[in-house]
């Protein structure tokens, strides 16, 4: 026996009820044990004092009992041996209730010495007449090669298995199915198996039509593990996909959320199987509406669906097309809700849809949570990348909202200017006026910075550009490296547009970015810059100002291959978090190879386009080199592959300086303002093309294939 | 597939814990909520999965609790989160409410549903009703051995044999409810209708339904021309009692159902939906001393039909004050705690509009950094013997084999959703209101 406590305090008054004479009094010391273990006080001295209580006819008090048991058995491994005659006796109860009780904790003892007395119990309990036993007894399997994977394997329990697939009980066929899958699970991430190994539970057709059949039979849980190993099965020519298809899609009008997305995977999976074109049609139409329902679950579901929603939107845009109203924020829906939702709405965003889509987009940003205010303006840049016919409302909007003056709508409406310009050149320069109003108010240096970018870029037809410039250039080495950064190269751009008027600012920027800088980037790409332009100034207009192919709004967020293996999982953790599973699941040593290997053959092609990328902009483009800057997004270094512009004795440009006032920029605004944007291809716009073509396409060409990708990416 | 359940308090103190299988180490529980704090100091949002160090954590809300599990292999996500929600409902059902008193005092009960509704980390049986059967709270009376219900792994899981009642009757309950987004300037953007029927049944035996709609796809398919209006349900689900297989070939909804009360099915109509109780409100600040409301309420539907309960929240600033109000029917109270005045009108006539006015006193010193939030205007109301989809109940069949008689009883009843929102709240600053 155990060494005792001292004889007083709480422990030792249970020790003492528990073993009273009186059976009411006992009951409920046990309740009290429990009691203390459920607030974590440590109980597991009264062991044996417990366990003379298992032998009870009071079921309640049994199962508080086993209840102790399955907590403390790890701890006391030698007196759980006690334990086994009552449990082995248990499992010959004639109160079914009781015989699946004692095989259910049986499993759960995990404790070794009683693993083997776990065997007799449970082959007898796996034939048992009532299924309420057996679909206990079917999991105890799973519980059992958990623990001892041998054991499981020498008693043929694996082939029982495979027998009561044929069971007459549905709820007995759906644990079954659950036990396997779960003791496949297991054994393909051993390390020992190869991945050619086909594992221990191999669905073939004959399995295949028993499945069927009880899928339409068993509780909604049952149909989740059916299902999934339906979504398993290889289906051995197209007409078998047709029939699998047309089987599960009843499915679709379960109230479980998780039977309708399991009967999604198993739809998008056998789909790809399927060659009759109508039918890919059905399925898709009806695949629609239950997705649409799943948003009137509650909040917590209804993040998982979107999740889903947008992988599913990924592959087949269409499924959703008209639906983008139910993607509406709810005032009261919680944060991560509506981030869902924004995402979807721009997914969803046509020509046709886009103004009610707009309108939503700016009521969200009139809304209290900075977050989402933010996020909101950034769907609305996103919109205006992705529907070039609506890029002038959007454009409309985000003046509008920078008119509020509130600081971080502002801000972000900055940045979002920046993308609109990378995506359409040279299109809405009448704003930047407005935008240069607001360069006081700025003071996160994503904004900044984006500011510095679109100076830079227009340099030649922002009039007092030296002077804004020159505002950052004194405060250069207050800055942050993200928007010193900029300033180098906003600053070198305007040098290399008007030599004549800027000769002293970039000498002086050079000069503080080379020596009282403490940023070794900065400092080196300051040192490129001032040796091209001091050995070949035409090299340097070639690199700086090279001609970058304008952004677009990405179809995908993750690479083709993994984007097919997230489908395959729809309803999983991976899909969830549009990660594949190797990249969170945890599997010790063996986990990291898998995870490399995985990461080489398919899963992240991002990796090696961006492999790519980096190899083609340290060849091409130097300053890019050295952009170490860790932020996620590349589009927030739009310096990065700067741009030829050649523009500037392009007669667009001598139009403007030829203006009147003070400020030639007012003028873009009134035209701007007067007739639309299509006013301004008129004057501004026309030059570009004439001088794109002219300008040597040699540096550009290999960047232009990969950096549209790159940018896709940090869009989102 | 979860490895561990727990039910935490809002400081992350577990309340109860079950593990059902040994990958994951009890005491992640307690990172729990440090790693929530963690995510949103950095300016992350916690979303309801999430994962660290190979640990998954899915949770959910309810009240003032955390109800977490825990995993370390690629777990069904959907299935878990939806298995929370149950868990949930089945204790709610049991103990009325679900708090933290509750489960202290419920300690046994919620360790034996725990240990029922999940086995080594699958979702076993999640009906209250047929948990109730064999977990009880009164386990006093013990000499009865109780037994797994036949209904645990019968076929008809939902229903055990042997039920006999005096009077066999069944009453169905058809009710609308209508989610609605209308615009600043006054347009619908937005609009669903969420039907339910919901039914009780007091039938002896296994009794076989059918029930029928005047369900557009099936007139359609079968070629009967209906009389009168059809309507077309874009998404339909069903109590797991429901043939599926046989409504996908002929929309035949046919049924065992379970006893007493439960929900047969639910469906969703996307059709636009007029605003059957209009609201709008002119709204004039000054800042800094008063602002005024002017509302007006605008009953849209035909007069033999009444709204019952109707009550309309209009947003106001957090910080007013000193509420006047003045409403040509029923009463205005001011309900601080929602930032929100609410009109209570006990009976709109249908085709009625009536007109309230509220005014507010502000705090002179204004917070110039705050934004003004902009919460719409939200209405809940009640309209009895009405669908506005125009649903009805054709007919309901029912066939037992002793050949009893049973009378159905149906009703029919519009409501307000969740959502039932008018962004109609305008600002009108320079249109000064009529003062009281």
């Amino acid at each position: 026996m155990s060494i005792r406590g001292p004889r007083k305090g709480e422990n030792y008054e249970l020790s003492v009820d528990l073993n009273s004479e009186y059976r009411d009094k006992r009951k409920d010391a046990i309740k009290r044990t429990i009691a203390s273990m459920t607030v974590g006080k440590d109980v597991s001295g009264l062991f044996p004092d417990v366990l003379k209580n298992m032998q009870t006819d009071d079921l309640e008090q049994k199962k508080l009992v086993y209840l102790y048991l399955m907590n403390y058995a790890k701890t006391q491994p030698e007196l759980v041996i006690l334990a086994v005659n009552t449990f082995v006796k248990d499992t010959d109860d004639p109160n079914p209730l009781v015989r699946a009780l004692a095989i259910r904790t049986m499993g759960c003892l995990r404790a070794e010495k009683i693993i083997d007395y776990l065997c007799d119990p449970l082959q007898k309990c796996l034939r048992d007449e009532n299924p309420y036993v057996r679909k206990t007894a079917a999991l105890c399997v799973a519980k059992l090669y958990d623990l001892k994977p041998e054991l499981v394997i020498d008693n043929g329990f694996l082939e029982q298995l495979q027998e009561m697939i044929s069971d007459s009980n549905p709820m007995v066929v759906a644990n079954t199915i659950a036990a396997l899958t779960d003791i496949h699970i297991a054994a393909t991430s051993q390390p020992s198996t190869s991945s050619s190994d086909p594992g221990v539970f191999v669905i073939t057709a004959a399995i295949l039509n028993k499945l069927l059949i009880a899928l339409n039979e068993c509780s909604e849980w049952g149909r989740v593990a059916i299902l999934n190993a339906l979504a398993r099965y290889v289906a051995a020519d197209d007409k078998e996909s047709e029939h699998i298809c047309e089987r599960v899609v009843p499915q679709f009008q379960h109230v479980n959320g998780s039977v309708v997305l399991a009967a999604v995977k198993v739809i998008m999976i056998h789909m790809r199987g399927v060659r009759r074109e109508d039918l890919i049609k059905q399925l898709v139409k009806k695949m629609a509406p239950p997705l649409v329902t799943l948003l009137s679950s509650p909040p917590e579901v209804q993040w998982v669906a979107l999740r889903n929603i947008n992988l599913l939107l990924q592959k087949r845009p269409d499924i959703l097309s008209n639906e983008m109203r139910v993607f509406f924020c709810k005032y009261n829906d919680p944060l991560y809700v509506k981030v869902e939702k924004l995402d979807i709405m721009v997914r969803l965003a046509s020509e046709t849809n886009v103004d009610a889509h707009l309108s939503e987009l700016k009521e969200y940003a009139s809304e209290v949570d900075v977050d989402f205010v933010r996020k909101s303006i950034k769907a609305i840049g996103q919109t205006a990348v992705k529907i070039e016919s609506a890029a002038e409302r959007c454009v409309n909007v985000l003046l509008e909202l920078i008119a509020t003056r509130v600081s971080y709508v502002v801000q972000e409406a900055v940045v979002v200017m920046k993308d609109i310009f990378r995506r359409y050149p040279s299109t809405y320069e009448g704003v930047i006026p407005t935008l240069c109003s607001n360069l006081e108010e700025l003071d996160e240096p994503e904004a900044k910075a984006s500011l510095i970018w679109i100076i830079g870029e227009y340099a030649n037809k922002i009039d007092n550009a030296d002077e804004l410039l020159g505002i950052f250039v004194d405060s250069f080495t207050e800055e942050s490296y993200a928007v010193q950064l900029q300033t180098l190269t906003a600053v070198v751009k305007l040098f290399l547009q008007k030599p004549d008027s800027s000769q002293g600012i970039v000498q002086r920027v050079l000069n503080t970015a080379t020596k009282d800088c403490d940023s070794p980037d900065v400092r080196d790409r300051a040192y490129i810059y001032w040796r091209l332009l001091s050995t070949d100034p035409g090299a340097a207009k070639a690199v700086v100002l090279a001609l970058r192919p304008p952004i677009s709004l990405p179809q995908t967020t993750v690479s083709p291959a993994l984007l097919e293996e997230l489908l395959g999982e729809i309803s999983s953790l991976a899909s969830v978090y549009h990660k594949p599973s190797e990249t969170f699941v945890g599997r010790g040593r063996v986990g990291v190879d898998i995870v490399q290997k995985k990461g080489m053959d398919l899963t992240d092609e991002r990796f090696s386009t961006q492999k790519a990328l980096q190899t083609v902009a340290a060849g091409q483009q130097a300053e890019n080199l050295l952009d170490f800057d860790d932020a996620p997004s590349p589009d927030g270094q739009p310096s990065g592959l700067a741009a030829t512009e050649v523009l500037s004795t392009t007669p667009a440009a001598a139009n403007l300086l030829a203006g009147t006032s003070s400020n030639p920029l007012d003028d873009l605004v009134s035209i701007f303002g007067g007739m639309g944007g299509s006013g301004m291809s008129g004057g501004g716009v026309n030059g570009i093309p004439s001088a794109v073509a002219g300008s040597g396409p040699t540096v550009a060409s290999p960047v232009q294939a990969q950096q549209p990708q790159d940018d896709l990416l940090g869009l989102f | 597939m979860a490895s561990l359940i727990a039910i935490l308090d809002l400081k992350g103190k577990p309340l109860i814990q079950r593990s059902y299988r040994d990958d994951v180490p009890p005491s992640y529980v307690e990172r729990f909520l440090p790693l929530i704090l963690d995510i949103e100091e950095e300016g992350q949002q916690v979303t309801p999965c999430f994962s660290s160090q190979g640990i998954n954590y899915m949770h959910i809300r309810h009240s003032n609790l955390y109800l977490l599990a825990l995993s370390k292999r690629n777990s069904n996500a959907a299935e878990i989160i939806l298995f929370l929600h149950r868990l949930t409902q089945v204790l709610v059902e049991y103990f009325k409410e679900l708090e933290e008193e509750s489960i202290r005092d419920n300690f046994v009960i919620i360790y034996e549903l725990m240990d029922e509704m999940m086995d080594f980390g699958y979702p076993q049986t999640t009906e209250s009703k047929i948990l109730q059967e064999y977990i009880t709270q009164e386990s006093h009376k013990l000499e009865i051995q109780v037994r797994p219900p036949m209904a645990v792994t019968n076929a008809v899981s939902w229903r055990t044999e042997g039920i006999r009642y005096r009077k066999n009757e069944v009453f169905l309950d058809v009710i609308e409810s209508v989610n609605l987004l209308v615009n600043s300037s006054g347009n619908v953007v937005r609009s669903e209708i969420l039907g339910a029927v919901k039914m009780k049944c007091y039938l002896s035996g296994m009794p076989e339904l059918r029930l029928g709609l005047n369900d557009k796809v099936m007139f359609e398919s079968t070629g009967r021309t209906s009389r009168g209006k059809a309507i077309e349900m874009e998404d339909v689900k069903f109590h797991q009692c429901v043939r599926l297989a046989r409504f996908e070939n002929d929309r035949t909804i046919s049924f065992i159902p379970p006893d007493g009360e439960f929900e047969l099915m639910s469906y969703r109509i996307s059709t636009p939906v007029k605003p059957l109780i209009w609201v709008e409100a002119a709204v004039e600040s000054h800042k800094g001393s008063r602002v005024e409301y002017m509302v007006k309420c605008k009953a849209q539907f035909k007069r033999r039909s009444t709204a019952n309960n109707v009550e309309i929240f209009v947003p106001v600033p957090d910080d007013a004050d000193t509420p006047k109000f003045r409403a040509s029917t029923g009463n205005v109270q001011y309900a601080p705690d929602k930032s929100a005045f609410v009109w209570k009108i006990k009976q709109l006539g249908g085709g009625r509009e009536y007109l309230m006015r509220a005014h507010f006193g502000l705090p002179s010193v204004k917070n110039e950094l705050d934004v003004e939030k902009r919460a719409p205007i939200t209405v809940k109301y009640e309209i009895p013997y009405f669908t506005v989809s125009g649903i009805q109940v054709r007919y309901l069949k029912i066939v037992e084999k002793s050949g009893y008689q049973a009378l159905p009883w149906v009703r029919y009843i519009t409501q307000n959703g969740d959502d039932y929102s008018l962004r109609t709240a305008l600002e009108k600053g320079s249109t000064p209101i009529v003062p009281m």
